[in-house]
């Protein structure tokens, strides 16, 4: 029930939302704040809940094809819907002033955008995981191109297509998946696969595995898929860049951890050595495109393209490790990352620019403000006690406990994400403050402070005390890594030891 | 649990939460007694521990390590990391060096910051650095070593860049963090190798596992984590190729110069190796690069150091070769020798810098010993402690340095006898240049334009203590002491300890010629071979050509190839032509969007047949 209630107060937020007076702004905001913060409330509640999925609700919805409500949480999903529902009253704080049009609309988007996002990381019905991963979209959609900057149309296309280029191979792969097992439910699926009952077969497994894997992909983004990423961030309004940062692109990741890699097991891993140097490419290739980025934005933007990639990385190297590090670095990245682009929209409110050159010596007139950004910069860049280096290492030691190579390349990310962050602390914080930057560049305010204030801490406690969270995360992969282990020895005695590769696949037929 | 070994750190820490967050409201006496008080009282917490664990006492204290377990930090799988202190002979030596010359030089900071911006600031950093400084040293496995590690790195960077409103300070700041996370990345790649290998961090599991083990005669595991942690150590230990951090360091305050740069963190690649001796000496291929590094650091540092003006520049490239000195004692197998060098060096090199600082902070900033000159008369206890410092440092028989210098040298020498002799070399010209720079600063007319005047009480007392430790300090029998923890080196004949000596007495000798009696010689010797001159006065242009080879292709490229190249043109480019294309073909099928409900009811049944004909087929198969 509560669950539910977790996912479905936001929604109806949004439809009361609808009603509200349009000219009563602040009555919208403190409507929004005050929804979002009670649905954050209760969702803490969801700690003590059992996180096995036997906690959640399962009811039909449609009969013919069978399509069922079922939403559940496990210890991976438990963190994500928090992370969420943490930083939607956030968003909200950080839009008080900074949305100056259409704001009815503005905030009860957000709540669209947290209903869908919440959903995605509790469904259960492949179908129902479906509606909310479209939901989601379009919300942000509009966040990007109603509140954007000058570029917002293209922006907003852009990332719009792309993802649905995506969502459509997903839903293809969805459809077939039921066909040949009967049903969407994923944990029938699970079972199915584990006990023989059902199975894809090679060249069908990686067909499948890719048609996911896809979407998953684009969301992440994995390197070469992108370049919708920096536009949309750039373009976006402050709250949009947060919650595409810090939850949406976990989106790909819990997809293909959920998904990707337990269903289809076998195809999973002949792809991983393929997936695997993608994402060591895009780690070091995110940071040294961000080294040389005029815009913050954009710098943040493409800092994310290499955080992603040690999370794909500890997914595809399948230890125990490499997994909680992944879910580990999912929130990490969502926290440390989402705190870059709120500070870098508080800068952009004061000094109504994004170029790192309009900047310099920040520090003087507002020493909180360089302080709350020096410590987001160390979690960033992975300073051990702070968030980030609890997951990366467990990343970096899943990775080489599979190949040493690829914790090599892969630790190479590691210093260049010091290189591209101290230069930008160096540009924008130090030196001596220009006219304009004095005049302009006053210190946190007390709503500022609100917003930072949590996620500092939560910065703290992930990278000092990490068994609050790892625990329960490491219990749900192990039974994920279990499964996957199961289903794929399970394909060796229906199908044979062999596997299909990838060349096979292009020359087939 | 009984003896809080938490405690020690935890003080520091909680100074630099007071100061860090309440400073900036705080009178400047209060946040003087926070940073100096909560270095007292860890370093009181560090001799009552060291007391109640028998230390001081007769016996055999401290035969195997005396370990605290707190918490779980992190477990995944078979990783289980804890946050567990541990103090051994080892750890113990470098908590009493760490909080003992911390301590004193705490107090000098705070008489030397006192007209300075930011004097909360200077402080909270500082403690910060403690903190991380002792976790370091208390840690009883590697990650949590390497919290230390980063932490104290972290520090280093924000002393290095404190004066942020100029550039320099704060390029240097940058690049001491990036080439130490150069390093670092060498550390953690063994960390990985390590869990792989033995399945645990903590020393004690990974130390008696590696026992069993055979010594190594070829590149094997062990070799391989043994040289990526050296990789970690020449970053920390500014040891070549990384060491290009450390005298660009010398943008930060002197106290910093002397805690951070000189006393304590850089030698925790030291402390680091000596830890891991057990890896180390299964892999002796690993020791010799040790070794090989640490002299020719400790020989071209030197050289270097001869031709700088900047005092603090001197003492720079002085440390770095002190540090070659270490590496080069742990390599050919004196690990405790090496641990004996970094105590006298903390109190010989501490008291040169807090000298230099004395001599700085009295003629109002200047740093060029070409402006200094005949400060004897005007500040006589920097002098006369320098001097004494400058003697530790030189090794003249009786000083500290002479005993510790002494012990690598004979050990190199039963390694390899030309280990022996270009240390002697290098002790000869590390007389040379220290007393180059004291005969510069001190005799002679003064050639500035200040004036000058002798430090406040706070700032000399620490300069005394330290004078009388570097004089003195090689009588605390280090090597004895950690004699049950390393294995037996051989030792030589008296005959070495002489001719080392001698060195010394030469160099410093040679130095009161070409400044004090003959000073038209250096002229002259830098005319004769102006290119060799000029090679070594520019550092031999190491970091033009890190920049040259590293640093520009690396940001020229990720713009003009990476992100103009291949993300703008290339991705986007397909990107945007799949857009147009589309376009084309959205045009034809935009015939089919005529608005009429009747034609969308005809494409719904017909995608619908479509849909189940897939799915139908899909699922004979």
């Amino acid at each position: 029930m509560l669950l539910n209630l977790v996912i479905w107060i936001p929604l109806a937020a949004f439809v009361i939302g609808l009603l509200l007076p349009k000219n009563n702004t602040q009555l919208v905001r403190l409507y929004t704040l005050g929804v979002s913060t009670l649905t954050f409330l209760l969702s803490l509640a969801l700690l003590a809940m059992p996180k096995d999925f036997s906690y959640g609700s399962n009811l039909p919805w449609i009969d013919t094809p069978n399509i069922r409500y079922h939403v559940g949480l496990d210890g991976v999903s438990l963190w994500l819907v928090l992370l969420t529902t943490l930083l939607t009253p956030i968003c909200v704080l950080i839009s008080w002033n900074y949305i100056t049009k259409r704001i009815k609309e503005f905030y009860i988007f957000l709540l669209l955008l947290e209903f869908g996002l919440v959903g995605v990381f509790c469904a259960l019905d492949l179908f129902l995981f479906f509606v909310f991963w479209e939901v989601s979209l379009v919300p942000m959609y509009f966040l990007i191109g109603v509140w954007g900057y000058d570029r917002r149309i293209y922006a907003a296309v852009k990332f719009f297509i792309f993802t649905m280029v995506g969502s459509m191979m997903m839903l293809v792969a969805i459809i077939y998946v039921y066909g040949r097992t009967g049903t969407f439910d994923y944990l029938t699926i699970m079972d199915k696969l584990q006990h023989g009952t059902a199975g894809f077969a090679g060249v069908e497994q990686l067909l499948l595995f890719l048609g996911f894997f896809l979407a998953f992909a684009i969301k992440v983004p994995l390197w070469p898929l992108h370049t919708w990423l920096p536009d949309a961030h750039v373009e976006a309004p402050t709250a949009g860049s947060v919650m595409l940062a810090s939850v949406m692109l976990k989106m790909g990741t819990y997809g293909l951890l959920r998904f990707c890699i337990p269903m289809f097991p076998t195809a999973a891993r002949t792809c991983a050595p393929w997936i695997v140097v993608l994402a060591i490419i895009g780690i070091i290739y995110g940071a040294l495109v961000a080294m040389v980025q005029p815009n913050m934005k954009k710098l943040v933007a493409y800092s994310s393209v290499s955080h992603l990639g040690f999370v794909v990385l500890g997914l595809f190297s399948f230890t125990q490790q490499g997994f909680d590090g992944a879910v580990y670095q999912m929130l990490n990245h969502g926290i440390s990352t989402g705190a870059l682009f709120i500070l870098v929209g508080f800068m952009y409110e004061r000094r109504h620019s994004l170029e790192i050159a309009a900047y310099g010596g920040v520090g003087t007139p507002a020493p909180n403000l360089a302080v709350v950004f020096a410590i987001t910069m160390l979690a960033s860049i992975g300073l051990p006690t702070l968030n980030n280096f609890v997951g990366e290492f467990l990343v970096l030691q899943g990775a080489a406990v599979a190949q040493f190579k690829w914790a090599v390349f892969a630790a190479i990310g590691v210093i260049l994400s010091a290189c591209y962050m101290l230069w930008l602390y160096q540009r924008t914080f130090m030196g001596k403050a220009s006219d304009e930057v004095a005049h302009h560049m006053y210190d946190l305010k007390v709503r500022e402070w609100a917003c930072m204030v949590p996620l500092i801490l939560l910065m703290v406690w992930l990278g000092s005390y990490a068994q609050t969270f790892l625990p329960s995360i490491s219990a749900s992969n192990a039974s994920m890594l279990n499964q996957s282990k199961n289903t794929m020895e399970m394909h060796v005695r229906n199908h044979g030891p062999r596997t299909v590769s990838v060349a096979e696949l292009i020359h087939a037929r | 649990m009984d003896q809080l070994l938490w405690l020690i750190p935890i003080v520091p820490l909680l100074g630099f939460l007071v100061n860090g967050i309440f400073g900036r409201r705080l009178s400047m006496p209060v946040i003087k007694t926070v940073a100096i008080g909560s270095v007292a009282l860890s370093f009181l917490w560090v001799v009552k521990t060291l007391f109640a664990l028998g230390v001081f006492g007769a016996g055999s204290p401290l035969s195997a390590p005396y370990v605290e377990h707190y918490y779980t930090w992190m477990q995944s799988g078979a990783l289980n990391i804890g946050v567990d202190f541990a103090v051994d002979r080892l750890s113990a030596v470098m908590l009493m060096i760490v909080t003992g010359v911390g301590l004193l030089i705490h107090i000098y900071a705070t008489s030397y910051m006192e007209h300075e911006g930011g004097y909360y600031r200077f402080f909270a950093y500082l403690n910060l650095f403690m903190f991380f400084m002792l976790v370091l040293v208390l840690a009883e496995n590697f990650v949590l070593l390497f919290v230390g590690w980063e932490g104290v790195g972290l520090c280093s960077y924000l002393l290095i860049s404190f004066y942020f409103l100029e550039k320099w300070p704060t390029d240097s700041g940058n690049k001491a963090f990036i080439v130490n996370r150069i390093g670092d990345f060498g550390f953690s790649l063994a960390m990985f190798m390590i869990f792989r290998q033995f399945g645990s961090f903590d020393f004690q599991k990974v130390f008696t596992a590696a026992n069993g083990m055979p010594v190594e005669a070829a590149y094997g595991t062990l070799t391989v984590i043994c040289l990526l942690l050296l990789l970690g150590a020449t970053g920390k230990s500014a040891q070549i190729p990384l060491y290009v951090w450390l005298p660009d360091a010398m943008a930060g305050p002197t106290p910093v110069s002397a805690l951070i740069h000189a006393a304590t963190m850089v030698t925790a690649g030291v402390y680091m190796v000596a830890r891991s001796h057990v890896l180390f000496l299964h892999a002796p291929i690993a020791m010799d690069w040790v070794a090989g590094i640490g002299l020719a650091t400790a020989f071209f540092a030197a050289t270097i150091g001869m031709t700088q003006f900047d005092i603090k520049k001197v003492y720079a490239y002085s440390t770095i070769s002190q540090l070659g000195y270490m590496f080069l004692g742990c390599g050919v197998g004196a690990f405790s020798a090496g641990i004996f060098h970094v105590m006298t060096h903390a109190f010989f090199k501490a008291l040169l810098f807090l000298g230099a600082g004395a001599v700085i902070h009295g003629i109002h900033g200047e740093q060029d010993m070409r402006n200094m000159g005949g400060l004897r008369k005007f500040m006589p206890i920097a002098c006369w402690t320098l001097f004494a410092a400058s003697l530790a440092i030189s090794g003249v028989p009786g000083t500290s340095g002479f005993f510790s210098k002494d012990e690598i040298l004979s050990a190199a020498y039963g390694r390899a006898p030309w280990m022996y002799w270009v240390g002697v070399i290098t002790a000869g010209m590390t007389a040379f240049y220290v007393f180059r720079a004291w005969i510069m600063t001190f005799f002679g007319e003064y050639r500035g334009h200040a004036h000058p005047h002798e430090s406040p009480l706070l700032m000399t007392i620490p300069l005394t203590i330290l004078a009388v430790l570097s004089l003195l300090g090689g009588f605390i029998n280090v090597p004895l002491w950690l004699k049950p923890l390393f294995p037996e080196v051989a030792t030589q004949t008296e005959t070495l300890v002489w001719i080392s000596s001698a060195a010394g007495l030469i160099g410093i000798a040679l130095a009161f010629l070409c400044y004090m009696w003959r000073p038209g010689i250096p002229d002259t010797i830098t005319q004769s071979a102006r290119w060799l001159y000029n090679l070594v006065y520019n550092k031999y242009f190491v970091d033009e050509a890190y920049n040259a080879t590293v640093v520009e292709p690396l940001v020229e490229g990720s713009r003009t190839v990476l992100w103009r190249g291949m993300d703008a043109a290339v991705i986007d480019g397909a990107v945007n032509g799949l857009g147009t294309r589309s376009r084309g073909i959205g045009n034809v099928l935009r015939l089919a969007q005529s608005g009429y409900i009747r034609s969308y009811a005809v494409w719904v049944v017909f995608g619908s047949i479509v849909l189940l004909f897939i799915v139908g087929l899909a699922g004979a198969r």
